[in-house]
């Protein structure tokens, strides 16, 4: 452990690398009592009053509308914006096209550099190329309708199918696209039951309530950008280079964020547009994308075909086990989903092969979207170990608990925190899973066939830098201020519920302010990190400040309580106020260590789902699902339930609805709108249960939680999936399950 | 959105003459406007008509006012007892807050849903005469197999129309000139054919002002959709029917079908294969072939030949029990 207790004045820091696995936490004391309680959002009252102002709702003096227009072709060289018609509306102030400058497609998360710019060749139908500002949205909207984009077409490339043959291997970022051992061909020959299988997702969009949105204002050559982003710092940087001014010159403020499931970690065409066009104007500009740009520009979760094998012996112990993974993005652009990514640790096996290659397509970007890699492996991974089960002859669960490997299996480590087995026991107790009858097609009710499944729930751990400060002020009141955001998930009442906890104060007493740019930097929300990340930096200002206060008492740190403002030691109890004196602050950070080198970070759950599929028209509608799951300490058990839910809720959209579908003839998406691309609605979501295990992990942060985000729709859609074959006897390996897929395999009406 | 004129409407005759477009609850008219799919110079806001009751006739019909929400048309305690199938397809329609908003003239209304219609990028011969379909050679998923032309596939996407063609619906309507005609719903809609442009024999200013349900019969009503998601999502077929069977005999069939035309598809030969026969899968299958003949699919909605002769065989098997 690297700890550096720097006094400066005012300015104190507390950092820790995670270097050293980290047994001691001031939140299992216990003595506010306000940590892991089913607490409501602090902010709740402000959403539902609409008063939280997200990023198009800001009071902006002088302000002008944007809106984008689109390239309405999908390869192709621009050889003229006709703009005259729109420039002579009423209203409208200026057409504005910058080709260089304009980004080709959003940035990737975490990214530092600008994304792609350039759009005078278009690579995707749908591409942002002008931005068409007036006094009014309406007069922008129709102004923006008028304009037309002349165009050299070129030949794309916009069938997935055409041109998996000439996938390539995408150069090893974070994560290695490629990971072999042994011999996975030999195990598929010697093995006793094997499966060879492939399994397809589609693209899919993130569909988060709120469209990505700016407004751009520039002051004395500094840009202030109101934007609905998740990663404000690394966002900051993107936004400055693609504009090319000094880090130092761009502030995003993100305050609240409607829903960003990975579709606003990078910076989107709205920003760079509405600060290009609010530079040239002089005076502010607004950009709200349209929900169709949305699904036209910004980013989609890749489509995949993946290939599993598993070999097995007689009693269904895993030899062998490949995941070969095929996704697609733009040329030049080298994400891919990393649909193996869960693949590394899920099962033991001595022969494995990890493998992703990427297709270059003319279609929109693809990019991290709510669990990248394993929310679409584990649609895979998950409903290959079903298939083994039934080939084998033994439950499922029984399956994984025979194939649960003693350390990680492919780094040779020990896992921090593991309890796959213990997360599946109790999800089949709870579940009734006992009562089970493994045959498929068994339980026809009427025009009905019922069926139940289960699935594993893996999801990588990580701990990102991320610094936060916390002011005790003279009052009593401690102020966070960070960086970080709070795009749905409870951000802003977790953060103020370790601050409270750890230095004694009701909640109440606890002002978080997240978001503002100028704020010492954070993890942001991507990746499940944030609580973990941002927490524990939270956590170190706190325990910076209890040093202070301990100081200020003359007493030592570990002989003084917290509680309810008060601070109590050696018979004495004194106000939190009075110690505070003028006022205290910390400035905490935390830092990954070698700590995420030497055990295997990860969280786990067992979702357990009851469907009924009609025997005549191959509808499926959800009966009741369960999710079980280990993640580390629970922050707070109402908002960790409510990303379990909507994580479970997204597995069910993956499974059974989802499906972004691009035009074979020019790659565009066809369904772009809410109408189309058909995430659940309440009516397809049934009873879901959500239940936690106990847990600490020391190995992974101070306060030994670990991510939640993204854990609950890994492994989701499998579950279903495998109910509904357990349901029809039909295993449809397409996703998502669609009544189509299933009409000619099931029985004659 | 282009910049329109607006005026409200105090009387049916000044609708009718006030030359623009009509707006009720505006659930499909404001979402093309948003995207120029549609352009009106003017909109006639005819919300605060005197439209909005169902009164019983002295035959035992219904008359329902064109601006009747389908939220009340649906819980209308005379609707659910005499016309279940009709309050039923309400409720299979939109969402609980789109229902509350949209009327009965105005979903009669209804634009098709289809993808290429709603992108202005793209040929639509429905949208812009002339620029061709792309649903043909595209992503047809939700489009037409019964009464296509080379020039459109698109389907007519609601709900109530199709239990109103089963129950022989007859719309009123008011012109310009203050004629009035009661047009059988049977007469209401067009085939796409070389306009599909033109989806109903509406003429400039025409008003719906009511919709007349002719007295009560006495058979069994259903009407099953299938879809892609439980609520909120557009029939990929969908059946209304009302079938008598006395001693074992079906002596009165009524069906409709939705999903699977550009308007709300009624074949009498469907109904002949029906009328006179015993209840039995040979029946129905015949059934199903009367429905089916001619049917084509474009690719990527071929499922829903299959899908429709399920579902129908399944419907009447269940509407005859």
């Amino acid at each position: 452990m690297t700890l550096i207790n720097k006094v400066l004045g005012r300015e104190d820091t507390r950092s820790l690398t995670m270097n050293e696995a980290h047994p001691h936490s001031w939140l299992d004391a216990g003595t506010q009592g306000v940590i892991g309680k089913p607490l409501d959002r602090v902010e709740g009252p402000l959403k539902v009053s609409g008063q939280a102002t997200y990023a198009a709702e800001y009071p902006v003096e002088r302000l002008s509308y944007g809106v984008l227009v689109r390239a309405p072709f999908g390869s192709g060289k621009i050889t003229d914006v006709v703009a005259d018609a729109a420039r002579s509306l009423p209203g409208v102030i200026d057409v504005i096209t910058d080709y260089p400058s304009f980004i080709r497609n959003p940035q990737q998360g975490g990214e530092k550099k600008a994304p792609t710019q350039g759009v005078e060749k278009v690579d995707y139908h749908g591409e942002i190329v002008a931005i068409v500002v007036a006094e009014t949205f309406e007069a922008a909207r129709d102004a923006a309708a008028q304009v037309k984009v002349e165009y050299e077409p070129r030949e794309g490339s916009y069938v997935f199918a055409a041109h998996r043959d000439q996938a390539d291997r995408p150069p090893p970022d974070q994560i290695p696209p490629h990971m072999a051992k042994g011999d996975l061909d030999t195990a598929m020959a010697d093995a006793a039951f094997s499966i060879d299988e492939t399994y397809t997702t589609p693209s899919q969009n993130s569909a988060a309530m709120e469209p990505h949105a700016s407004i751009a204002e520039w002051k004395d050559g500094a840009l202030v950008l109101h934007g609905s982003y998740q990663m404000v710092a690394s966002d900051q940087m993107q936004l400055a280079a693609a504009l090319g001014v000094g880090k130092d010159k761009v502030r995003i403020i993100s305050r609240y964020v409607g829903g960003g499931f990975g579709s606003k970690l990078g910076i989107a065409p709205e920003s760079v547009a509405a600060a290009i066009a609010a530079k040239r104007l002089d005076r502010p500009v607004k950009v709200a994308m349209a929900r169709q740009q949305v699904f036209d520009a910004t980013v989609r979760r890749s489509n995949t075909e993946q290939r599993i094998r598993l070999a097995a012996d007689a009693h269904g112990k895993l030899t062998g086990l490949g995941h070969e993974t095929l996704a697609s993005n733009l040329p030049g652009e080298d994400y891919f989903e990393p649909a193996g990514i869960g693949t590394q640790f899920a099962y033991a096996a001595e022969n494995r092969l990890i493998d992703h290659k990427l297709v270059r397509l003319n279609w929109l970007l693809s990019g991290s979207m709510r669990a990248p890699g394993e929310a679409v492996g584990m649609l895979a991974l998950e409903a290959a170990m079903d298939e083994l089960a039934y080939k084998v002859g033994i439950d499922p669960i029984e399956l994984r608990r025979r194939n649960e490997p003693a350390i990680d299996p492919t780094n040779d480590v020990p896992f921090s925190t593991r309890q796959l087995i213990p997360c599946l026991d109790k999800g089949a107790d709870l579940f009734g899973w006992s009562d089970r009858k493994a045959e498929p097609a068994g339980d026809r009710r009427g025009e009905w066939l019922h069926g139940t499944g289960v699935a594993a729930a893996v999801r990588s751990n990580m701990l990102q830098k991320s610094s936060a400060t916390v002011e005790l002020t003279g009052e009593g009141r401690a102020i966070v201020s960070t960086d970080m955001t709070d795009i749905g998930t409870g951000t802003y009442t977790i953060l103020a519920q370790i601050a409270a906890e750890t230095l004694g104060l009701p909640l109440e007493s606890v002002t978080v302010q997240l978001g503002d740019g100028a704020a010492p930097p954070s993890a942001g929300s991507g990746g499940s990190w944030g609580a973990g990340s941002s927490g524990s930096s939270v956590y170190l200002a706190c325990e910076g400040l209890r040093e202070k206060l301990a100081k200020a008492m003359g007493v030592e740190v570990e002989a003084m309580t917290l509680k309810d403002g008060r601070a109590i030691a050696e018979n004495r109890a004194v106000d939190i106020a009075e110690l505070a004196g003028d006022g205290m602050t910390v400035t905490g950070t935390i830092a990954p260590g070698k700590q995420e080198k030497l055990h295997r970070q990860a969280s786990y759950g067992a979702h357990f789902a009851e469907v009924k599929v009609n025997v005549t028209t191959g509808e499926v509608r959800v009966e009741r699902m369960l999710g079980v799951f280990s993640a580390g300490r629970i922050l707070n058990e109402k908002t960790a339930r409510s990303q379990c839910l909507g994580g479970m809720t997204f597995g069910i959209g993956a499974a059974l609805t989802e499906e972004l579908v691009h035009d074979p003839r020019n790659g565009k998406v066809v369904n772009r709108d809410l109408a189309e691309y058909h995430v659940p609605v309440n009516a397809d979501i049934p009873q879901i249960e959500v239940a936690f295990l106990d847990e600490r992990d020391i190995h992974a942060n101070p306060i030994h939680a670990k991510g939640i985000g993204e854990l609950g729709i890994s492994g989701a859609g499998a579950a279903i999936a495998n109910a509904i074959y357990h349901a029809t006897g039909v295993r449809v390996r397409d996703y998502p399950i669609t009544c189509d897929k299933l009409l000619a395999e099931l029985p004659a009406v | 959105m282009k910049t329109f004129d607006y005026a409200r409407a105090d009387s049916v005759e000044a609708a009718t003459r006030a030359g623009g477009r009509f707006i009720a609850g505006g659930t499909n008219l404001l979402d093309l406007m948003k995207l120029q799919v549609e352009t009106p110079e003017k909109l006639v806001d005819i919300s605060r008509l005197d439209l909005n009751t169902i009164e019983e006739r002295e035959d035992g019909g219904l008359t329902i006012g064109a601006l009747v929400p389908n939220s009340d048309l649906a819980a209308d305690p005379r609707v659910i007892a005499k016309y279940e199938v009709l309050s039923r397809a309400l409720l299979a329609g939109a969402s609980g807050q789109l229902r509350n908003k949209a009327t009965t003239g105005g979903n009669l209304l209804q634009r098709t849903r289809c993808y290429y219609f709603y992108d202005t990028a793209a040929g639509c011969n429905k949208r812009q005469p002339g620029s061709g379909c792309e649903a043909i050679g595209g992503f047809n998923r939700i489009h037409a197999i019964l009464g296509t032309s080379d020039q459109c596939i698109a389907t007519h996407p609601g709900d109530m129309p199709v239990a109103m063609r089963a129950l022989d619906a007859v719309i009123v309507t008011q012109k310009a000139d203050g004629d009035k005609r009661r047009v059988p719903i049977g007469d209401f809609y067009r085939l796409p054919g070389d306009t599909p442009h033109i989806e109903n024999v509406l003429e400039a200013g025409e008003l719906i002002t009511h919709v007349e349900l002719p007295a009560p019969t006495v058979g069994r009503h259903l009407y099953r959709k299938v879809r892609d998601r439980a609520s909120y999502a557009f029939a990929l077929f969908s059946v209304a029917a009302v079938v008598t069977v006395e001693d074992g005999i079906i002596t009165a069939a009524a069906l409709a079908f939705g999903g699977v035309a550009h308007l709300p598809w009624r074949n009498p030969a469907v109904e002949a294969a029906l009328v006179g026969k015993a209840p039995s899968d040979e029946t129905f299958n015949a059934a199903a072939d009367a429905l089916l003949d001619g049917a084509t699919g474009f690719g990527t909605n071929d499922f829903k030949i299959p899908l429709a002769r399920r579902t129908l065989i399944a419907s009447l098997r269940e509407v005859t029990q």
